[in-house]
């Protein structure tokens, strides 16, 4: 039996009346793949945007039920220490326009204050940027501004910056959506090195990319968690007709 | 058939032909229409800084920029007291509008939603549009009369309060057309809002906040109207905030004005310093808005 680091229970989000997310439950398991499908307009973005609270940031907005992060209500925590703890990735690459690739990297410990020797953001920097396969890329331009860089080279920088604050969750917002196929590759294989040090939840439209890294998958269709397994046991043997077809590609 | 369908679609494309002909004829017309239209603006402006250089450059020497002004009769004389004094004017107003117009900016482009901010938004509009002879006699009202002398105080303020609205529109501008990927990213990292506002927006729209500082330096440094009431304006150099000091517009008024011909050269002389200034100005605001330019 696996461990879940995040237990998402009786969850509902809501924007002004209209209900997004209805009551849904799931277990994300600790240095696994979950991934979160369904059609556009599902919810599923909604549903990782509230595991890190950006949700509550939009006028209206408002949520019941409960997320526990390792035991802990996260609507008890602090948001913004909340939010060091779990990293999120956007579908646009969206690195700071204004700073280094160096300091883009570091940026979560300088924007916060945080306060570390020389030393140890140089290595927590080639750290990120290893861990994301673009320290060979970029080592020689570490304090040029990124704008050179391809889209999916700054996604890669996005999930180092992400990395480098160490968290527990990796939210990663159909990441590959606006980048090239080859650049998808990439980040699909990335995905796989990094869930051995930290638990990632994957948003995908994509129904190839959920089967491709994933290792527990959740169908979510018009706001409700229809099926939730194993990814291997959600696309052979669905329990639910609409998983099936959404799976078969039928619709969606 | 087959044939007269071939003269039938000849036929129908002729009109068609004479269109098109009379599209690109319209197209060239509306070219040469601007052309003309633009060369009739930029024309009288490059006139005039000719006529401008023509007097100027005969009186300007290091003698004129670096001397004070003589009493009339007397030969040669400078402006020194004046670009000493405009430059603290203009210092002055610095002082007064940016932190005030940033803040102010950050405000309304943060707080759309207020009530306050939608007011703010809109005065500073409109202050935009307030003359400044106007500013200058509210500020005569508010800073010389209970003073009982004009000042360089007064002067500043005046010219502050005609920076404000530009410096505020620029920062809510800005801060406005930032994406809002880019607060996400601050959020998504804890960062806290004011230091998201602080440490990643601001920073994000320096270039355009910048810019709109340089475009109000620039415009303030060739106002008179709010000086007049307000600075007044000095024949000795002055580095007093409570005590009048001059200005290089208000020196050009005087000399202009006064009836002696060699005093009207010294005010071509004072307006070539004027228009150079703003010049200058005027390209380094280019210079920086395209070296600093953030992309997203």
């Amino acid at each position: 039996m696996e461990s879940p680091i995040l237990k998402i229970l009786n969850f509902s989000a809501y924007y002004g009346e209209l209900e997004i997310l209805k009551k849904i439950n799931l277990d994300v398991y600790k240095n696994r793949v979950t991934a979160i499908m369904g059609p556009s307009g599902c919810g599923k973005t909604t549903l990782i945007r509230c595991i890190n609270r950006m949700h509550e940031l939009t006028p209206g907005a408002r949520v019941s039920g409960k997320i526990y992060l390792e035991g802990e209500d996260i609507y008890e925590m602090e948001a913004i220490i909340l939010r060091r703890r779990i990293g999120m990735v956007f579908q646009k690459p969206n690195p700071f326009p204004m700073m280094t690739i160096y300091d883009n990297v570091i940026a979560g410990y300088k924007l916060n204050g945080i306060r570390i020797s020389k030393d140890q953001m140089d290595e927590i920097v080639e750290r990120s940027l290893k861990a994301t396969f673009l320290w060979d890329e970029v080592k020689d331009h570490l304090n040029r501004k990124g704008t050179f860089l391809s889209g999916g080279q700054e996604q890669r920088l996005c999930i180092a910056r992400a990395l480098a604050m160490n968290p527990d969750i990796l939210l990663l917002d159909e990441p590959t959506s606006s980048l090239d196929p080859r650049s998808t590759a990439h980040i699909e294989d990335l995905i796989g090195e990094l869930k051995k040090r930290v638990t990632i939840l994957l948003v995908t439209h994509n129904i190839g990319q959920a089967a491709r890294v994933s290792d527990y998958t959740a169908f979510i269709y018009l706001g409700e968690l229809i099926e939730f397994g194993p990814t291997a046991k959600l696309f052979t043997a669905p329990d639910d007709r609409r998983t099936e077809e959404y799976v078969s590609g039928k619709f969606g | 058939m087959l044939v007269n369908g071939v003269v039938r679609v000849r036929k129908s494309q002729q009109p068609v032909r004479e269109r098109t002909q009379f599209r690109i004829l319209r197209d060239k017309l509306f070219r040469y229409v601007v052309f003309l239209l633009s060369f009739l603006i930029v024309t009288p402006l490059i006139v005039i800084l000719y006529h401008i250089s023509l007097k100027g450059l005969k009186v300007v020497s290091w003698d004129f920029l670096f001397s004070l002004p003589k009493p009339a009769g007397e030969q040669g004389g400078g402006i020194y007291n004046s670009i000493v004094g405009s430059i603290y004017l203009v210092s002055l107003g610095f002082i007064f509008s940016v932190p005030l117009g940033v803040a102010v900016g950050i405000y309304v482009s943060e707080r759309k939603e207020t009530l306050l901010a939608k007011l703010t938004g809109q005065l500073s509009s409109v202050m935009q549009g307030v003359p400044s002879i106007v500013v200058g006699i509210i500020v005569y009202c508010w800073l010389v009369l209970p003073f009982r002398t004009f000042s360089a105080l007064a002067g500043g303020v005046a010219l502050a309060i005609m920076m404000v609205p530009l410096v505020i529109k620029a920062t809510e501008e800005t801060l406005n057309a930032l994406p809002s990927s880019l607060r996400e990213a601050s959020y998504t990292l804890g960062v806290s809002y004011s230091r998201t506002v602080l440490k990643v927006l601001v920073p994000s729209a320096l270039n355009g906040i910048i810019t709109g500082i340089l475009v109000s330096v620039t415009r303030v440094f060739g106002e008179t109207a709010p000086l007049l009431f307000t600075s007044f304006g000095s024949q000795y150099l002055s580095y007093s905030i409570l005590k009048p000091i001059d200005a290089i517009p208000l020196r050009v008024y005087t000399y202009a004005m006064s009836p002696y011909p060699e005093w009207h050269d010294l005010a071509w002389g004072a307006s070539f310093v004027l228009a150079t200034i703003v010049v200058t100005l005027n390209i380094l605001t280019k210079v920086i808005q395209r070296r600093w330019k953030v992309r997203f």
